[in-house]
């Protein structure tokens, strides 16, 4: 594997890792409200959360063009007052691709969230348990199977994010051009289908690796909890 | 001295509940759906009652006038739930643990190793919930409340997911506790044998209302309110003293201001108080004292209500010294022997319809 082929491959990691890190914590509270509270404008709200999962990720994309795009009214701002540049970056990458996992995340939190008895809360309330204690020793780690199950679904899904990175922070190699966009070129050049299958297998191997992990810490909490 | 006065309506149900007591064991009876869980989720401050007002000793946790509301956090009262609510994804000992006070320098009243001995939790520490059955659950449960250090513990039914043996086992547990710690206790339950054996207060509750609240002798032995605490169990409790023990026949000896009953063996020392239920179906009537009988029990006494109902079976009451009986005889006995009220009467008790489940040590 050339060194160009690796350097694919661990940005690819990065951008993926990124996504999921700075995308986790609003995952958490978006799930924990949407599990917990009821509110006007909640199926709206809840229908938002949902979108990049049914639209087509060109269209998300392109919104992140026009929003935080040097000349877009976010990005300008953001760009003028605190330095941070989306367009054309790495980082614009992992937004992206966070954007893309995010109702994956959420889904699998919220499913996790809503499956824990409340009344546990009370009773650990009634144990003198602040409202932050109570949230950090019994909600939190309840949850944790569906956080850590969230997680790296959202990191397959970033991995194989190819629509809104490409229409946001384009194809660039060294910076933006993650697996699924150095196949695509690989694709396109004649002669290099070997490099395109190189990539593919790697994808691949990731992906199955990231979902039998799930799997595996998923059982491996079911089994803590029934010991 | 517990005082609770509080309104709510959930759904078509309507709360309107009003006690006060200041009495060790205090218990909340009435059928499953009757709003004993809501009360005492008010007391613990898991739900907040629309208006009224919440105050144990000093302590006013609750008043809607001046909008006060203490979170349950603060409010050191036990709970210890109908299904234990352990938190499944901690040990036995952290479980135990969660409630400790984190002030170091506060010293517990109640320590750990003397609620692992008295509760027997000392081979279950290191295990999860889920490898405990349903009465270790709720010793755990119990025991992970008290080291909190609860000025008042709230038990809401615990013994009513267990089967036969198992409630015996934390019955007596929960005997215990009552005599080696002096924590008010408030016992939610919608059984009688467990009411007499543990508590001295009863509040009697119907659709979210106290219908009747009292000693637990007085209570048991109002005819008006036998209906409400079952037809079948409906009976009297008296307070009496182990007088002697009987070792050759295995019989005990109890006495009362009204004279003496003989039971099976009772497990208690000479001179300790027990508590004896006796429901009135097990009691019977002679205007005359009977001769040559196998009854042990013949109690002089003086009739002094008669449940005025229709159908062929009815409840009188009789006083014999300071303690009161139930007897259930039929209609037509009341006729044939012309009981009136005032008049003077014989109360026949079998012994061994005093099971042990009628007896408690008080």
């Amino acid at each position: 594997m050339s060194s160009a082929e690796i350097d694919v491959i661990l940005l690819s990691l990065k951008v993926a890792f990124w996504s999921v890190l700075l995308s986790a914590p609003l995952a958490l509270i978006t799930a924990y409200v949407l599990a917990r509270k009821q509110f006007v404008g909640k199926i709206l709200f809840d229908a938002m959360i949902h979108l990049p999962l049914v639209l087509p990720p060109v269209v998300i994309g392109f919104a992140l063009l026009m929003l935080l795009g040097r000349k877009g009214p976010i990005g300008a701002l953001l760009d003028q007052y605190f330095g941070i540049v989306f367009a054309f970056k790495w980082t614009g990458a992992a937004l992206a691709s966070g954007i893309m996992g995010f109702p994956l995340m959420v889904r699998a939190i919220r499913l996790s969230i809503a499956a824990i008895d409340t009344r546990l809360e009370f009773a650990a309330s009634t144990l003198g348990a602040s409202r932050l204690r109570v949230w950090t020793t019994i909600t939190l780690p309840l949850a944790l199977p569906g956080i850590v199950t969230g997680a790296l679904l959202a990191f397959a899904r970033s991995l194989g994010e190819f629509g809104a990175t490409i229409t946001f922070v384009s194809n660039i190699p060294g910076e933006t051009q993650t697996m699924p966009l150095a196949i695509y070129t690989y694709t396109q050049v004649p002669g290099a289908e070997a490099q395109a299958i190189k990539l593919c297998i790697v994808a691949v191997l990731l992906s199955v690796a990231a979902l039998a992990a799930s799997e595996w810490l998923n059982r491996k909490a079911d089994h803590h909890a029934q010991r | 001295m517990l005082s609770v006065d509080i309104q709510q309506r959930l759904g078509t149900f309507e709360l309107n509940t009003s006690f006060a007591s200041a009495a060790p064991v205090i218990a909340l009876f009435g059928r499953s759906g009757s709003g004993k869980t809501s009360i005492v989720n008010a007391i613990a401050g898991v739900s907040r009652p629309a208006r009224g007002r919440i105050a144990f000793g000093e302590r006013v946790f609750f008043d809607s006038t001046t909008n006060l509301w203490t979170p349950p956090e603060r409010r050191r009262i036990g709970y210890v739930f109908q299904d234990g609510l352990l938190f499944p994804h901690l040990s036995v000992n952290d479980n135990l643990l969660y409630g400790r006070p984190r002030l170091p320098r506060a010293r517990p009243q109640i320590d750990s190793e003397k609620v692992i001995a008295l509760l027997g939790l000392a081979p279950l520490l290191d295990r999860k919930p889920a490898a405990l059955s349903g009465g270790e659950k709720q010793r755990v449960a119990i025991g992970r409340a008290l080291l909190s250090q609860p000025q008042l513990l709230l038990l809401d039914e615990p013994l009513a997911s267990l089967d036969g043996d198992r409630k015996a086992e934390v019955l007596t547990y929960i005997e215990k506790l009552r005599d080696q710690f002096a924590i008010p206790i408030v016992l939610v339950s919608h059984a009688l044998d467990e009411v007499v054996r543990l508590a001295d207060t009863m509040v009697l509750i119907d659709s979210g209302r106290v219908t009747a609240s009292g000693s637990v002798d007085d209570i048991m032995s109002r005819l008006d309110l036998a209906p409400a605490t079952g037809r079948y169990e409906a009976g009297a409790v008296i307070e009496t003293r182990v007088e002697s023990h009987n070792a050759r026949y295995d019989l005990t000896r109890l006495s009362f201001t009204g004279g003496a009953l003989t039971v099976p063996h009772v497990e208690a020392d000479v001179g300790a108080r027990v508590r004896v239920r006796i429901r009135a179906r097990d009691v019977s009537l002679a205007t005359r004292e009977p001769q040559d009988l196998s009854i042990h029990n013949i109690l002089r006494g003086t009739l002094t209500e008669i449940r005025d109902e229709t159908g062929p079976i009815v409840d009188v009451r009789i006083i014999i010294g300071e303690a009161a009986l139930i007897a259930r005889v039929t209609r037509q006995s009341i006729d044939r022997l012309s009981l009136k009220t005032g008049q003077p009467v014989f109360a026949l008790v079998k012994a061994i319809s005093l099971d042990r489940h009628s007896v408690g040590y008080a």
